[in-house]
């Protein structure tokens, strides 16, 4: 892999990481550059979580080296990494309340109360919480509750953040605010940032680099639009934005290809009765067997010739399209994205 | 599928669904059934037996006749500020105090051990051999203590055989809480509460480490705490409420018994046997009274303070 950086903030080399007879992590190399927001992305139980928890130092590997700038972390405890964690629950200490809890990774490095109450609500009010200093946690909201983790975690100056699933827990509208504010966060400050999710679109819009995992391996690393729009198998493919996958057969009939293709939902579009096909699309004739409006798209499912294929056409067309009806489908050629598997 | 096959016939109607029906509607009538039996008993059954008991001690005993004077005074309640009355007082509660605190030392880490690493058969492992020595009776294992802790005893032999008789001489040399022998001595008697009690302190503060989350943990590492650190500023202000309902128990329970100090010990009674000797053999059902509610006075201050220091506020 090339990097900019000739020191990568975290680097993984052949690292395993075996629960007796599970192999969590099963061998992934992994460049994260300095500055970098990186998203490690997968089902649950694909290894992204035991990767972060091994840069935390919460788990060792069984084989291979991590280093952190440069230098190898083996052995090294959590308390001795310039590596903070917003974690999935937050984990904030009920017993504290927000200003003690942002000011905990301060006090334990003994700094003196006025100085590090001052960065406390510096960092409070860079996640726009200034003012709730003496609540406790179970006051707060999810929302507020994450923000606190944050500030916790930014406080102490980490080298690299790391965030395990940190809008899993928000309701629709918090998430999508968050998403903005950790992007605007990332660039202020500066930071590498390694955060984890199952939540594909989470990954492809604030992330610069995504890891794909699954199984313990990584499958595909590469920009958002790479994985996205050039799935290397059909687990990406499928997994990030649920794609068609057009078997080799057909896709060797369509465009010559000897492996299977990928074809992403909303390049489908519908030709109205007695349309010609664009120059250089394929077309197909469908049964429709479902349709599901969405807002901004309605998604239609289809048996054709080539198998069971969805598009995702504007919701301002395809009203025509109904269960049981016959359509003609078209798209280009160029849609179709052969993968490395078969 | 037919409409007539899908239908489900409405439950039938009964009694005993009638009575459902008007709870159900009628919900503080409920509440009220449900608490009714459990309240009579502590109304009548204990707050008024606590309350006669109360009042007792506001009567005082003839000193010619040794007939109880139904007149209330303070005078009682003087007696039991004598100084040989006050000192059984100051040496049940340093007894006490003695119990609650090696309790807490012995059983915290039996307790984080078994909360935070014990798991499957270990775990219920541990549960039964916590709680096996509840389910023999108290008489005998005060009886079987007395044996192992007497001068021949069983003790005193593994002492002699490592060669240490002399560091067991020494122990019980020290002033006031030694003797010519540990089942004579204090530290014969702390020893068999300790054993008694030891399970009322490890299953709260278990059940208070289990509620701490391992994130917590991890989360104070991350930040830079070493395991000590995290120790004394997270674990142990979270299992506070554990430590303190442990505490009430093992201090109450010391407070309150007679039998143990009959057994082991020396011969100086403590609280619980005055109370029983004062209603007993002495007949001053009065001054047996008062001393009781000596161990009241004494729990309500401490929970006082104890709920003043916030150890209850993360619960």
């Amino acid at each position: 892999m090339s990097m900019d950086s000739p020191v990568a903030a975290v680097s993984f080399r052949g690292v395993a990481r075996h629960f007796g007879v599970v192999r969590a992590v099963d061998g992934v190399d992994l460049d994260i550059a300095p500055g970098e927001f990186f998203a490690m992305l997968g089902p649950s139980g694909s290894g992204k979580t035991t990767c972060l928890r091994l840069i935390a130092g919460f788990e060792q590997p069984t084989a291979g080296t991590i280093a952190i700038f440069g230098e190898a972390v083996a052995g090294v405890p959590p308390y001795r990494r310039p590596v903070n964690t917003v974690f999935q629950d937050y984990a904030l200490f009920p017993h504290m309340n927000v200003l003690a809890n942002v000011c905990y990774g301060l006090s334990i490095r003994g700094m003196a109360r006025a100085e590090r109450e001052k960065r406390g609500r510096e960092a409070l009010a860079l996640v726009k919480l200034a003012g709730m200093e003496t609540r406790r946690p179970a006051e707060l909201s999810g929302g507020q509750r994450q923000r606190v983790a944050l500030a916790r975690a930014l406080v102490v100056r980490p080298k690299v953040l790391l965030l395990d699933e940190p809008l899993g827990a928000l309701d629709l509208k918090l998430r999508e605010d968050m998403q903005g504010e950790l992007k605007t966060l990332h660039r202020t400050l500066g930071l590498t940032f390694v955060f984890v999710t199952h939540d594909q679109g989470e990954a492809l819009s604030m992330a610069d680099r995504v890891a794909v995992f699954n199984d313990g391996r990584i499958v595909q690393v590469g920009s958002p639009e790479d994985v996205y729009e050039r799935p290397r198998t059909r687990f990406v493919a499928d997994f990030v934005g649920s794609s068609n996958v057009i078997e080799a057969a057909t896709a060797k009939a369509w465009i010559g290809a000897d492996r299977a293709a990928s074809l992403r939902p909303e390049k489908i579009s519908l030709l109205a009765a007695g349309a010609l096909a664009p120059a250089d699309a394929v077309t197909v004739e469908g049964r429709v067997t479902e349709v599901l409006y969405h807002g901004a798209v309605r998604r239609i499912e289809l048996e054709t010739s080539a198998g069971r294929l969805v598009a995702a056409v504007p919701a301002t067309s395809g009203g025509e399209a109904s269960a049981g009806a016959t359509v003609r489908l078209a798209f280009p050629r160029a849609a179709l994205h052969v993968m490395d598997g078969p | 599928m037919s409409a007539a096959e899908t239908e489900i016939p409405p439950p039938r109607d009964s009694l005993l669904r009638r009575i459902s029906d008007v709870l159900a509607s009628h919900h503080g009538f409920y509440i009220f059934l449900l608490l009714l039996p459990p309240l009579l008993w502590l109304g009548i059954v204990y707050l008024g037996s606590l309350f006669a008991l109360l009042a007792e001690s506001f009567f005082y005993i003839d000193d010619f006749s040794g007939v109880v004077v139904r007149q209330p005074t303070l005078a009682t309640y003087g007696e039991l500020f004598q100084s040989a009355n006050f000192a059984v007082i100051e040496r049940t509660v340093a007894i006490a105090l003695a119990v609650t605190l090696l309790a807490i030392i012995v059983a915290f880490p039996i307790a984080y051990y078994a909360a935070r690493y014990a798991r499957g058969r270990l775990k219920a492992a541990f549960y039964v051999l916590i709680l096996m020595p509840l389910w023999s009776s108290y008489l005998v294992k005060v009886y079987a203590w007395k044996l192992l802790l007497a001068k021949e005893g069983a003790i005193g032999w593994v002492f002699d055989q490592f060669g240490a008789g002399r560091v067991l001489d020494a122990i019980l040399n020290v002033p006031v809480i030694g003797g010519p022998a540990l089942s004579t001595s204090y530290i014969g008697m702390v020893l068999v509460f300790l054993y008694l009690w030891i399970p009322y302190m490890i299953l709260p503060v278990q059940a208070a480490l289990e509620r701490v989350p391992n994130s917590f943990v991890e989360a104070s590492a991350d930040l830079g705490a070493t395991p000590r650190q995290t120790f004394w500023k997270v674990i142990l202000p979270l299992a506070a409420p554990g430590v303190v309902a442990g505490a009430i128990f093992t201090f109450s329970l010391t407070l309150g018994d007679y039998i143990v100090p009959e057994i082991v010990g020396p011969s100086s009674p403590i609280l619980g046997q005055v109370v029983y000797i004062q209603q007993g053999t002495a007949g001053n059902i009065p001054l047996a009274a008062a001393f009781s509610v000596a161990p009241i006075v004494i729990m309500g201050v401490l929970l006082t303070i104890a709920r003043r220091t916030g150890a209850f506020e993360a619960l």
